[in-house]
């Protein structure tokens, strides 16, 4: 009880947090609430058990997608222009889309049920057979290093290039970089 | 269908998330602004996240690390209940693999406020309708007039 | 941009940087007991450096690790997951099985294996994490810092 009681307060602050990032003027505070934002995610995964997974996003969402996202409002603007455009259509879109999703949870099995499909089928065997296959504490370890390592080995490639992806776009050919003379804004490229 | 209390806490996480879910779509959809776009994708992007943990979680189970003494022995122990790490895995590398896609995002937001001078959506629109009304004026005669 | 006027800053980060480097290498080598493993360790690894250059400028982070070496180590991360593959395949065993590395006692192999696999993993999200605040930083700022 208390337990649910912890996962929907919790999730209560996640949403009110994202709702104040969607009134917010000042990107500054975007993204400071979006660094918020990724604290109370740490906390939730802490509460549903996931202690690696909220170890990776206190030290990456809070810690380093700030700090990009601080670099990026230093390099375009402070703050967001009043949008002009009517409201109307994507709140309708969010809700139409909202009340499917809703509707698609109904046959769900309940929240922590250990006889839920997503429970009975591997996760057995992974726990039981990780002891003397592995022999390594940290079962989420075993299945990421070893069980799950094309899969490991994908994500690493992929991270990979979009280092490159970011290396192509922003120190590409030592144009602009900081040694050079300030300069005004470019004009638009045909 | 049954609406006692059981079955709306058990669906209350699951409502939650797609709350969550929303307002990230909201902000994609409804906001002009780039960055803003970038973070209401990442608020999505963690209600996925969200749904996968939670799809893991089991009531009365503990995070799944086996105890070792001190010579890291482990044994299995069934009488203890662990959640099902199995998404933990895929959404540990999908965080990581976020926030690297995430700085593409944020590296091409800052190209384009180099050649545009501008990260709002409607300004941009003007600005590549008045580039290509610009390009026609030029080269439109030579295509036939139908550029 | 770097003035002197930062004191108790750059007195803290001077101490915390190792430590969050000493951190990240145990959250890298104990990640088999405890929470953690490569992915966390390298982004410690590199909010180490990121740190020590929001402080004291790019210029003296990068003469510490320059472009080029990070630019180099993104790429071993890689090359050194897919070359355990490529060992274990030489070895006569599948690809990326670990058993290879121990035909005796195949839950040794495992351990040299993921040992070996997360170190891959952690040298390639520091580095990768490292080059793109490196990029982000050699920018000419739009905004100038009196203006926050």
């Amino acid at each position: 009880m208390i337990e649910t009681l912890v996962n929907i307060t919790l999730f209560l602050m996640l949403v009110a947090t994202a709702i104040a990032i969607s009134q917010m003027h000042r990107l500054f505070a975007v993204v400071m609430l979006s660094g918020v934002f990724s604290l109370l995610t740490a906390l939730l995964f802490v509460a549903l058990d996931a202690v690696d997974v909220a170890f990776t996003e206190a030290a990456v969402g809070a810690g380093i997608s700030t700090v990009l996202m601080l670099g990026t409002i230093a390099l375009t603007a402070r703050t967001v222009k009043p949008s002009t455009r009517p409201q109307t259509i994507p709140l309708i879109v969010v809700f139409v889309t909202g009340a499917a999703l809703i509707y698609g949870t109904m046959d769900m099995p309940n929240f922590g049920d250990p006889l839920a499909p997503a429970q009975v089928h591997v996760r057995p065997e992974y726990i039981e057979r990780s002891v003397e296959q592995i022999d390594v504490p940290n079962i989420v370890t075993a299945i990421l290093a070893s069980y799950r390592g094309f899969d490991t080995m994908g994500e690493t490639a992929v991270v990979f290039t979009a280092g490159i992806g970011v290396l192509a776009l922003l120190s590409g050919l030592g144009r602009r970089r900081r040694k050079a003379p300030p300069r005004g804004p470019q004009e638009p490229k045909a | 269908m049954i609406w006692d209390v059981e079955f709306i806490l058990g669906h209350m996480n699951y409502w939650l998330f797609i709350v969550l879910m929303m307002v990230g779509f909201y902000i994609v959809v409804a906001k002009g602004n780039l960055l803003k776009k970038i973070v209401g994708l990442n608020i999505f992007q963690v209600a996925v996240f969200m749904l996968y943990i939670s799809v893991g979680k089991i009531t009365g189970g503990t995070a799944p690390i086996f105890p070792a003494d001190l010579t890291g022995h482990i044994e299995y122990d069934p009488s203890i209940l662990y959640s099902n790490p199995l998404p933990h895995v895929l959404i540990l590398t999908a965080i990581v693999v976020g926030v690297a896609t995430t700085s593409l995002g944020l590296a091409l937001i800052v190209r384009i406020r180099e050649g545009f001078d501008s990260i709002e959506e409607d300004e941009l629109v003007e600005i590549e309708r008045a580039m290509m009304i610009a390009d026609n004026a030029e080269h439109g005669s030579s295509m036939g007039g139908r550029a | 941009m770097i003035n002197h006027h930062h004191l108790i800053l750059r007195v803290v980060t001077k101490l915390l940087v190792g430590a969050i480097i000493l951190f990240a290498f145990y959250v890298q080598f104990h990640g088999d007991f405890s929470p953690g493993g490569g992915f966390q360790a390298g982004v410690l690894m590199a909010a180490a450096f990121i740190i020590y250059g929001l402080v004291f400028g790019l210029d003296k982070t990068q003469e510490v690790l320059p472009p080029w070496v990070v630019h180099k180590l993104s790429a071993l991360g890689v090359l050194i997951y897919s070359g355990t593959g490529v060992w274990s395949m030489m070895l006569g065993y599948p690809f990326l099985d670990y058993g290879a590395f121990d035909p005796g006692h195949p839950s040794h192999g495992q351990h040299t294996g993921i040992l070996a696999v997360e170190a891959g993993v952690g040298l390639t999200v520091a580095a990768v994490m490292v080059t793109i605040y490196y990029g982000f930083g050699a920018r000419y700022p739009h905004i100038s810092d009196e203006d926050w």
